[in-house]
């Protein structure tokens, strides 16, 4: 990641020979939206082209703060695109400042015609107890014959295959530890 | 993908049969137009419609989906009759020489050993005839009728134009120019690549549709070559990655497999999982399965996992079906078998098939969660929507979590692209509200249920307690430290195994690669495949060495592809029976007179001599496989089957319907249409401008495509007086939408067994949350039924009724 500059333009101006003027002039253009932002290497998470992108973003979470993305374009390094994008990748920016991201955990009870916010605290807890309350009535730790089979049938889990492979790895480890069996990823539909 | 997507610039011939590149995959077809310009390839296209991809096609032939079998196996029966064979590469590379047991055959469209009430095949006879030896017993001359050369002869002998045309749909012309194309691609100087995507998958029978290329390709010999292979082009960003690292009902990591109830301790497991060389000095690298095996249990369990207790093989959970797939799962739920269920970026009620059986099933958990960075349509399920989701909420019980996770931008990674390349991304920006990293909220569900089961007790504890969590912040486990567990390391001091003295990897260091992975404990590593993604170089998929010596489109020094960084599947096949490139302009690998040289790493051991060793490593044979032996549950050969709804009888079997091996539940069989109710030939696909249900949040891509609509022909409609952009209602047997209708030449009726077949097309981008239109989805139509093998539902054929009609009603209208 680097900061992308700015400056180059108004000094070679000046070395051009241009009058006080036209140096008002320049002074006047709005400075590009780009100066001041920082770039980072992404990937564009629609299909399995994969196409290097550029992150432009004000501020820098590398350095402790917040960022927010300004713009999104194709990276022209990268070996499979060379810069170009399609018309899903090009407005990826709209992706992740659509009005509709979410952004509270909320919960719907049962028969309730709404979704209600909810801490994260108390949602994490009500599901691990909803989970562990199924996996003690349920899990089915041996078979007719006496054979150890250690499984969890009656809680599933899809997982997401536009998340990254090491929180894969996590999600992995989580659902088969816990003997969860219908687990399965978009690979199957 | 064998290949990659930058590989593509190297082929003659580019096949798009089964996809639609142009429109699903855009900046990598860019490199079918690449090679088109510049080496000056043909394009191919074979589709229901007049894709995109055809428009840019030399050459395009239609064809009714669900038929791609008859027209791949009419194509090898032409290359074979007119000796269009690459006959060196076919005798050295594949099967064909291979003898089989007296006993198999095939009659009326089914192969010996089949089970009507089973619904499934003695598979005894579907095998090679060993030798005393134990060795597959071969006939390098081809002359044995009991040979797989000949077997596969006398198959495909009925896959004449006529049959072609018959069931396909193909003009025998264009049948046959299609075919004349695809067999100059015989010589060991041209090439051809496929690629293919959900148009072969979503069948009945998938994963005979993608064989029957990979047989073509075989014969052809275009598997392991610059500008050849087999592309399968992977719809997510990262569903290689998930498959690769073993988030299936059926596998572990690396392609390891699940255990089932046979497999009652890890020696009864690791005996049928070590496979022996079925010839004389075969590699057969499954034979380390033990050391991958063993390395992921230490990487999931740690020390509780020991030699005394099979490595804690009794943690793993034992399958007593073959897998507990997407399909069965949601059987069991409406039948009130599933009581919680957490959906992590997946949006079933739009994804799978009969979307009034998903409803109903969701309808019937006790808990739901879902993890996704948009509103989704399966999180409000329960909320009505008028026509667009009609539901009664206050009678559906469902207790619904909707947790807030972050997008790409928000997150560092990797995600593995369809070449198989693992790409390294960086955080960018600050996630929005309180959305969180979908590791974290895994950490948390984790750690609080461990925390119960320490306090509590409970059901087996043990794998829960004991799961290796060793993280700087056991809240967050970082992408670095997630991704290092992937590539595994060394627990203690792994000695040279040629000097005993010598310390290869001392303990806590990070393996180079799977070859330092051992059988002993010694050794973890979460999922083999990848390992050398991140070793003691760093983070090798975060590389971007942009360099491509000679223009191969290999890039090796560009992030990291599995296995050890090799860019092309089976690259030893590049090269002859002695080692010399078949091809010297588009050499891959060379045989210098004692050891493997050239662009790519090679696919088999660096000085595994050509003329002893088989480039298909992996397989027991050394060769690739014209016939599957029992591994695919219908049919060593492709054969061809019909789809469960068809409009047309099957010509080989006329009572016999779909494929006769796939599972179907009773409920869903009871559901299934016939032509006489439902004459029309639907089919689902992808728009260029969305990406499933997602860009419908994005109001770009909202304005480019902002409403549903369905495709049929100029002749459909007038027969029905639909007009162009009118109302339309399309119902299945198991429910209907409504949308505007698109009257187009792009699909045209078919003749098929001698009627008319009219195909409805139905685009699969709709829903009811988001800033475009609401609309449907073509899964509220399809049936619920899946392949024979893998269980991908059958969403690429089924059968419909159409009418003109009036437009769908949201809440608020009705009101
Ligand atoms: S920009 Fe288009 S082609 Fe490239 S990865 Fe994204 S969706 Fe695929």
């Amino acid at each position: 990641m680097k900061l992308a500059g700015a400056g180059v333009a108004a000094t070679s101006m000046g070395a051009l020979g241009f009058s006080e003027a036209e140096a008002a002039e320049i002074a006047h253009v709005r400075p590009f939206k780009l100066a001041t932002t920082t770039e980072t290497r992404q990937t564009c998470p629609y299909c399995s082209v994969a196409c290097g992108i550029i992150i432009y973003s004000k501020g820098d979470v590398r350095k402790g703060g917040n960022a927010e993305v300004v713009h999104i374009e194709g990276d022209v390094d990268h070996p499979t695109n060379r810069g170009t994008l399609c018309p899903k990748g090009a407005a990826l920016k709209d992706f992740v400042k659509s009005p509709t991201r979410l952004l509270y955990p909320m919960h719907r009870k049962p028969g309730s015609d709404k979704f209600e916010r909810m801490s994260w605290d108390e949602a994490l807890d009500r599901i691990a107890r909803l989970m562990k309350d199924d996996r003690d009535a349920n899990f089915l730790a041996k078979n007719e014959k006496g054979l150890d089979v250690n499984r969890w049938t009656t809680t599933g889990m899809l997982a997401a295959s536009a998340t990254s492979n090491e929180t894969a790895w996590a999600t992995f480890k989580f659902a088969k530890s816990i003997g969860i069996v219908g687990f399965d990823n978009q690979a199957r539909v | 993908m064998t290949n990659a997507w930058t590989d593509i610039k190297n082929t003659d011939l580019v096949v798009v049969m089964g996809g639609n590149a142009a429109e699903a995959h855009p900046c990598g077809f860019k490199w079918v137009t690449e090679a088109k310009a510049h080496r000056g390839a043909k394009l191919i296209v074979v589709d229901p419609r007049y894709t995109r991809t055809a428009s840019v096609s030399d050459y395009y032939a239609p064809i009714r989906q669900g038929t791609d079998i008859a027209f791949l196996n009419g194509v090898m029966k032409y290359c074979i009759d007119n000796g269009k064979v690459q006959w060196e590469y076919m005798k050295a590379f594949t099967n064909a020489s291979f003898i089989v047991k007296d006993g198999f055959g095939y009659k009326d469209g089914l192969f010996t050993g089949y089970d009507e009430e089973k619904r499934d095949y003695d598979k005894s006879t579907w095998d090679y005839v060993l030798g005393d030896d134990g060795f597959a017993v071969t006939d390098p001359t081809l002359e044995h009728p009991r040979c797989v050369w000949n077997l596969l002869k006398e198959h495909l002998a009925p896959y004449t134009p006529e049959l072609v045309e018959q069931v396909c749909g193909t003009p025998k012309e264009k049948f046959l120019k299609v075919a004349e194309m695809i067999s100059e691609c015989s010589t060991p100087t041209k090439t051809m690549t496929s690629m293919y995507a959900l148009g072969w998958t979503q069948h009945s029978k998938g994963s005979q549709n993608i064989r029957a290329m990979a047989m073509l390709q075989l014969i052809l010999g275009n598997i392991g070559v610059r500008g050849g292979g087999m592309n399968a082009l992977r719809g997510h960003s990262n569903i290689q990655g998930l498959t690769d690292l073993g988030l299936m009902s059926h596998l572990l990591t690396g392609y390891l497999t699940m255990p089932t109830e046979k497999d009652t301790d890890f020696d009864t497991y690791m005996s049928t999982r070590q496979f022996k060389p079925l010839r004389p000095g075969q590699t057969s690298y499954w034979q380390n399965y033990k050391k991958f095996m063993v390395s992921f249990q230490k990487a999931m369990w740690g020390d509780a996992a020991t030699a005394e207790n099979g490595w804690a093989f009794n943690y793993i959970p034992k399958l007593d079906v073959p897998a507990y797939d997407v399909l069965r799962m949601f059987e069991l739920m409406n039948s009130g078998k599933v009581n919680g269920y957490i959906c992590q970026g997946f949006n079933p009620i739009l994804a799978f098939p009969n979307r009034a059986k998903i409803t109903s099933s969701l309808s019937k958990l006790k808990f739901m969660v879902t993890m996704d960075p948009l509103e989704t349509e399966t999180s409000r399920f329960w909320e009505n929507h008028g026509d667009f989701n009609d539901v009664d909420t206050a009678s559906i019980n469902t207790e619904v979590f909707q947790l807030p996770t972050t997008c790409f931008a928000e997150e560092d990674g990797s995600l593995t692209n369809s070449g198989r390349w693992l790409q390294w991304h960086w955080q960018a920006s600050s996630p929005p509200g309180e959305a969180k990293h979908d590791s974290w909220i895994i950490a948390q569900l984790f750690l609080r249920m461990r925390e119960l089961y320490r306090k509590e007790g409970g059901a087996f504890p043990d794998p829960i307690l004991n799961l290796s969590w060793n993280y700087e912040d056991e809240n967050e486990p970082t992408a670095e430290e997630l991704a290092k567990e992937i590539n595994g390391r060394a627990l203690s001091d792994l000695m040279d195994p040629t000097d005993p003295s010598k310390v290869l990897v001392a303990a806590g260091k990070q393996v180079v690669n799977f070859s330092q992975l051992r059988d002993d404990g010694s050794t973890m590593a979460g999922c083999w495949v990848y390992s050398g993604c991140w070793n003691e170089q760093g983070n090798n998929m975060g590389r971007r060495d942009n360099h491509d010596p000679d223009d191969t489109g290999a890039y090796l020094g560009w992030t990291f592809a599995w296995p050890l960084n090799r860019r092309t599947l089976y690259n030893r096949a590049s090269a002859d029976i002695n080692g010399k490139p078949w091809d010297p302009t588009r050499k891959l690998l060379e045989w210098d007179g004692s050891k493997w040289t050239g662009y790519d790493v090679p696919d088999i051991a660096p000085t595994a001599k050509p003329q002893d060793v088989g480039p298909f490593i992996m397989n027991q044979e050394g060769v690739s496989r014209l016939f599957a032996r029992g591994m695919m549950r219908d049919g060593p050969f492709p054969a061809h089957m019909e789809p469960f709804e068809s409009p047309v009888e099957n010509v080989f079997n006329r009572k016999m319907r779909g494929n006769p091996v796939a599972r179907v539940f009773a409920s869903d069989a009871a559901q299934l249409g016939t032509s006489a109710e439902f004459p029309y030939a639907a089919t689902s696909y992808r728009l260029t401008e969305h990406f499933h249900y997602w860009t419908k949040h994005n109001r770009v891509n909202s304005a480019l495509q902002p409403e549903f609509f369905v495709e049929i022909s100029e002749e459909l409609a007038a027969e029905k007086k639909i007009e162009h952009g009118g109302w339309v209602r399309v119902w299945s047997k198991r429910g209907s939408v409504k949308a505007k209708a698109v009257v187009t030449k792009r699909i045209r009726p078919l003749i098929c067994d001698g009627k008319p077949v009219h195909i409805v097309g139905i685009p699969l981008h709709w829903g009811f949350t988001g800033s475009a239109k609401k609309g449907f989805g073509p899964n509220s139509l399809a049936a619920f039924v899946g392949d024979a093998n893998i269980e991908t539902p059958e969403s690429k054929a089924f059968l419909v009724n159409i009418e003109p009609s009036t437009a769908p009603k949201d809440k608020e209208a009705s009101v």
